[in-house]
């Protein structure tokens, strides 16, 4: 008879505790968003930030609240916008083209001089707050590696002379690393663009000679004799204008007195 | 035995996490910051409260009359899972935010430990229906000063230089031990010292 009740009251409670627990389902049911779901599922899942939204969810709640544009995902670039604008049956618009960062410095600790030894923690901005680096150039990449840390691809390596560079290819676009440096050297470039000036100085050509082997002087050769380069010097530094059609961009590289303008791939 | 000692013996000397180490596992998951710390604390002891009450109930009024009391594992464990599940669909309705930091302990509260042993706990030491919710409740709020205190240590330990063996779940173990340790110091004495 005992085990008759042990089966009946078992069986009873879970019934009991199984028809609430329905009951609560009902009443406690969270409304799905169904497009939401739908764009998620295409987006490329990277939850990088890169389109301004804490995550791909963010980003699709807020496409299917049409509180945002489309087309503000970087790693996903025209092939997802294209997939979201069916979903939201809206015409394609506003797909940006591909950018990647990119290290505008080559300066090391062989080529280029110090004004302290750091021995703090491993960490860009906690250098900078000491005299903004231990670099004698306060514009160049201070090798910590903060960069390294945020990237969510690890595009971005360090060789052994610590030179930080970002692989184009595995770089979806997030703007991370640009956001965590603190001296602002790594920057955004067009994937097509073919060079990029490695350098990030605005000290004057005579102090950038005493203070590092591989910066732009800002002699404005490439400015001056290759003016289809798309080359163009303000305050001592060179910048590529990748809206220009950049012909002579690789005779400019050939002619600059530091090689400072090199092939971003 | 009054309300303020058993508050006092399952939030300091018996505290589940230091002294019975019982549900350590959200212990260690959830404590990496303390915004989810907080939330996971109050989740487990609005349950560990609730469980204390029906599991209560449960046992006195229908397993004990019918003699079944060698099944209070198994209905407690059903009704925990089930009470889980309510509180799993409460916090998604109010707070997706929590919902989401939470994330698969939620659902692991089912199989904390802790909810399962205050429920035994409450049985064995004989409180009435009460006594069993108070020290429901002051389990759950040990299990959040507990977890609060490791959150706030890990967040330190995040900026502090760890050797590389030791970063992450390695040195919160060793820090939750010392701290551990550290709760040793609250014994029987003090309830006698504190209430005569």
């Amino acid at each position: 008879m005992s085990i008759l009740y042990a089966f009946l009251v078992i069986s009873a409670l879970g019934l009991l505790l199984g028809l609430g627990l329905a009951f609560a389902a009902k009443k406690f049911a969270v409304k799905k968003d169904v497009v939401a779901e739908q764009i998620l599922e295409v987006l490329p899942g990277a939850n990088c930030g890169g389109c301004g939204f804490p995550g791909c969810s963010g980003y699709a709640a807020a496409l299917s609240a049409k509180t945002a544009p489309n087309g503000l995902c970087p790693p996903g670039g025209a092939a997802v916008a294209a997939k979201v604008a069916a979903i939201l049956g809206i015409e394609e618009s506003g797909t940006s083209e591909k950018m990647v960062a990119f290290v505008h410095c080559r300066g090391n600790h062989e080529l280029s001089s110090l004004d302290y030894q750091y021995d703090g923690i491993e960490d860009c901005n906690a250098a900078a707050l000491l005299f903004k680096g231990d670099n004698t150039c306060k514009y160049g990449c201070l090798h910590l590696g903060s960069c390294i840390r945020v990237c969510p691809t690890s595009a971005i390596s360090r060789d052994e002379k610590g030179n930080v560079t970002v692989n184009p290819e595995l770089c979806i676009g997030c703007k991370k690393c640009t956001l965590v440096c603190p001296t602002k050297v790594i920057r955004m470039i067009p994937a097509r663009g073919s060079h990029a000036i490695a350098c990030n100085s605005n000290d004057p050509g005579a102090k950038v000679r005493k203070i590092c082997k591989v910066g732009c002087i800002g002699c404005m050769i490439c400015e001056k004799k290759f003016p289809e380069s798309g080359c163009k010097v303000v305050n001592y530094l060179s910048e590529i204008d990748y809206g220009k059609p950049m012909t002579q961009i690789a005779e400019a590289a050939q002619a600059c007195p530091t090689k400072c303008i090199v092939e971003a791939k | 035995m009054s309300y303020i000692a058993i508050l006092i013996t399952y939030i300091f000397i018996n505290n589940f996490i230091f002294t019975q180490f019982l549900g350590l596992c959200p212990f260690i998951g959830v404590s990496k910051n303390s915004e989810s710390a907080i939330g996971m604390g109050i989740a487990v002891t609005f349950v560990m409260g609730l469980a204390s009450l029906i599991t209560y109930l449960v046992y006195h009024f229908l397993l004990v009359p019918l003699q079944l009391q060698y099944l209070q594992t198994l209905s407690f464990i059903l009704v925990i899972a089930a009470l889980v599940q309510f509180v799993e669909m409460i916090i998604q309705k109010n707070s997706p935010a929590l919902y989401q930091a939470l994330g698969i302990f939620l659902p692991l509260i089912t199989t904390n430990c802790a909810v399962l042993g205050i429920a035994i706990i409450n049985i064995t030491q004989g409180y009435n229906l009460m006594e069993s919710f108070v020290a429901g409740i002051a389990g759950g709020l040990g299990f959040t000063l507990a977890i609060i205190l490791m959150s706030n240590l890990r967040e330190k330990l995040d900026l502090s230089p760890v050797r590389k063996a030791f970063k992450g779940v390695p040195i919160a173990f060793v820090s939750g031990g010392l701290m551990a340790l550290a709760f040793m110091a609250f014994d029987k004495a003090l309830l006698t010292n504190l209430l005569g």
